[in-house]
């Protein structure tokens, strides 16, 4: 027994995976993570996953490129090189707003996805870590950690109480890549 | 959350029986994971046809310069920025339903936002080709770029709207892209997962290692939600300064103030079109009957009267306007777009996108495929012929009389818009071949509220409201993919 490292419980329906992580919890058993194939949502508030900060950041960035859009149109056509323009300001506020906009918007995009990559490790050609092939098709996938949890009887039981369809025993941390 | 019941009064997302989670997989990976068959391999093979010849007539705009093109000293743009306006309409549709109906949570978005940004993405490049292609020297195109002037030419002039428009369009362009591709990863991680060998290593490399585990659905939710708040303003943005491409400048028939909010609704109007005129041969080609359903096609076309309807009122205040306005050059420009040299351009947009789309008040006529398949190509080439109204009629009477001048197209001008259009389905069909056409976790997100199998059962459980019942049954009539004798027993 000493070689599993990892007990998953594999759901074929989010409700059952739901019940099972409440049964697993009310036993005192920590659940390592969960893999869905769509998002489930009041999961999160289970696994006590903290509320997302993306949105903070991505307001910040976005005030960004709007400054930045103000103090490029400022600097190159106010202060470095200011056009004649049939006697017009060249502090033209409304003018500007357009691209002040768009880089609003292109400086928010970028940073929230960007900062959504770095945090939760995406980036092409990152390995995959697959705890369970059929967690991206049909099943609901709860991990558990084998070493932290020594009644891996208790957990198949409970798992299979709540409509696991198939409990299994993995040796190595993620089964994807050789 | 995925245990709650629907309400019986909506109509079904999803329909036929016996839909599981890995049913839906399969049905949806279906053209990614096997050969493809003829159908695909004849559109591909005309479509290429028509991207080689795209590639031909570009590069002899670019050895030869604009002058092979029909322009002349009055008409300076026509069908380039005809095409640039027609394509960049286009791809609206695609933001509008993965942008706008996410933030009003119109569930049935989820079958159809992949396809619908991946159009968007491609009619983008087929418009952005047209802005480098008229630029006459299409290798000093990066001069629409702010650069220093060390470069050789002066800052680019923040007042100009055609600078507005080189930061809308990109922005746009790579904002679609990033919303695009961020919904893709799952469903790339999909394909990864049922693969072996090279495919599941070069799937492996685009899925950026995609899991699925908590912390990345819940923030992947956040992200697209965000991404969905600020595409919305974005992609009104976008039109609205294409607008002001010609609304800003002081030719009559173009200064006029109407001019954005008529180009947005046009162009969700002829995105919508395209949709139609996309998915209607995909989901017949491709087996997706039971995912792009009659609901979803009934919905689009209702979008379809609406925005055509918009459409309609901004011709007729615009025409009211020029009259009102007392200026004689605007309304000479009217008067002229609807009875002059153009005329039969004029009625035909007339024709096209304001009397046809009023069929489908017809509900016998927006639930027939082959008839909202017709009317959605009668669309798209009412709303070329808008474009083309609203520039060529607007430029070729020069306000002396001296520099009236016609516009006939060469056969360089022809190919590169016959070609675009080849450009788009290569690029269209390819997409269908490597990347799932429909959302895969989106849709499986429905089955258990909003499908016909859920609802069934529903009914079966027998606590529900009898004329609620007989009401929805009654609704699943104009779906072809319903099996009507399930329902008869009832």
């Amino acid at each position: 027994m000493s070689n599993i490292k990892y007990i998953l419980g594999s759901f074929g329906d989010p409700d059952e995976m739901m019940h099972g992580i409440d049964k697993l919890q009310e036993n005192n058993i920590k659940i390592h993570d969960v893999y869905t194939p769509m998002p489930i949502h009041g999961i999160e508030a289970k696994l006590g996953i903290k509320r997302s900060r993306l949105d903070v950041l991505a307001f910040f960035c976005g005030l960004t490129g709007t400054a930045s859009a103000f103090a490029l149109i400022y600097l190159t056509s106010v202060v470095d090189w200011r056009h004649n323009i049939g006697g017009k300001p060249a502090l033209a506020l409304p003018d500007f707003i357009p691209i002040m906009f768009e880089l609003t918007v292109l400086f928010c995009a970028f940073s929230l996805v960007g900062a959504y990559y770095a945090s939760t490790h995406l980036f092409p050609g990152r390995a995959p870590r697959v705890m369970d092939l059929r967690a991206t098709d049909d099943r609901f996938i709860i991990a558990i950690d084998a070493k932290e949890n020594a009644e891996h009887s208790v957990i198949d039981g409970l798992l299979k109480d709540a409509g696991a369809l198939e409990v299994k025993y993995n040796e190595r941390k993620y089964v994807s890549y050789e | 959350m995925s245990g709650h019941k629907e309400s019986i009064l909506r109509e079904p997302l999803i329909t036929g029986q016996n839909i599981t989670y890995s049913k839906i997989t399969s049905d949806i990976l279906l053209p990614v994971e096997n050969k493809p068959n003829r159908a695909w391999w004849i559109g591909f093979i005309i479509a290429l046809c028509g991207a080689m010849l795209w590639v031909f007539a570009v590069s002899y705009t670019f050895w030869f310069g604009i002058g092979s093109w029909g322009l002349n000293k009055t008409v300076g743009w026509a069908w380039d920025i005809t095409g640039f306006v027609w394509w960049v309409g286009i791809g609206h549709a695609g933001t509008l339903i993965s942008a706008v109906l996410l933030l009003f949570r119109q569930n049935w978005r989820n079958s159809i936002n992949r396809s619908a940004e991946a159009m968007t993405i491609f009619a983008v490049i087929c418009a952005a080709t047209y802005v480098v292609s008229h630029m006459g020297r299409p290798w000093l195109a990066y001069w629409v770029l702010p650069l220093p002037n060390q470069f050789g030419s002066l800052w680019v002039n923040f007042n100009s709207p055609l600078v507005w428009d080189m930061f809308a369009i990109s922005t746009y362009f790579s904002v679609s892209l990033l919303f695009w591709y961020t919904g893709l990863l799952p469903d790339i991680a999909t394909i990864r997962d049922r693969a072996t060998g090279l495919r599941r290593r070069i799937y492996s490399i685009f899925s950026f290692g995609w899991s699925g585990n908590v912390k990345t659905w819940q923030r992947f939710e956040a992200v697209s939600l965000i991404l969905a708040g600020i595409s919305t303003p974005l992609v009104l943005s976008v039109h609205t300064i294409v607008s002001m491409d010609f609304a800003t400048s002081v030719i009559p028939g173009w200064h006029t103030t109407i001019f954005p909010p008529y180009f947005v609704a046009g162009a969700i109007f002829s995105g919508f079109a395209m949709v139609l005129t996309l998915l209607l041969v995909a989901r017949k080609v491709l087996g997706l009957e039971n995912y792009i359903t009659m609901f979803h096609i009934e919905s689009m076309n209702k979008i379809i009267i609406l925005t055509g309807s918009i459409v309609g009122v901004a011709y007729l205040t615009e025409f009211f306007i020029a009259w009102y306005s007392g200026s004689e050059y605007e309304q000479y420009a009217f008067i002229n777009r609807s009875t002059g040299p153009y005329w039969w351009a004029y009625w035909m947009m007339m024709t096209c996108n304001v009397i046809s789309p009023q069929l489908l008040w017809f509900k016998k006529i927006r639930t027939n495929i082959a008839a909202t398949w017709i009317l959605s190509i009668v669309v798209n080439i009412g709303m070329w012929f808008e474009r083309f109204v609203i520039i060529v009629t607007s430029l070729h009477r020069d306000y002396i009389p001296s520099s009236w001048a016609m516009f006939y197209p060469t056969w360089v001008d022809v190919s590169v818009f016959i070609g675009s259009i080849g450009l788009f389905f290569t690029l269209f069909l390819l997409f269908l071949r490597v990347l799932p056409s429909i959302a895969i976790a989106e849709v499986k997100l429905l089955l258990k509220s909003a499908s016909e199998q859920a609802k069934l059962e529903q009914i079966k459980e027998g606590h529900l409201d009898k004329e609620q019942v007989a009401e929805y049954i009654g609704s699943l009539d104009k779906f072809d993919s319903v099996k009507q004798e399930e329902y008869a027993k009832i």
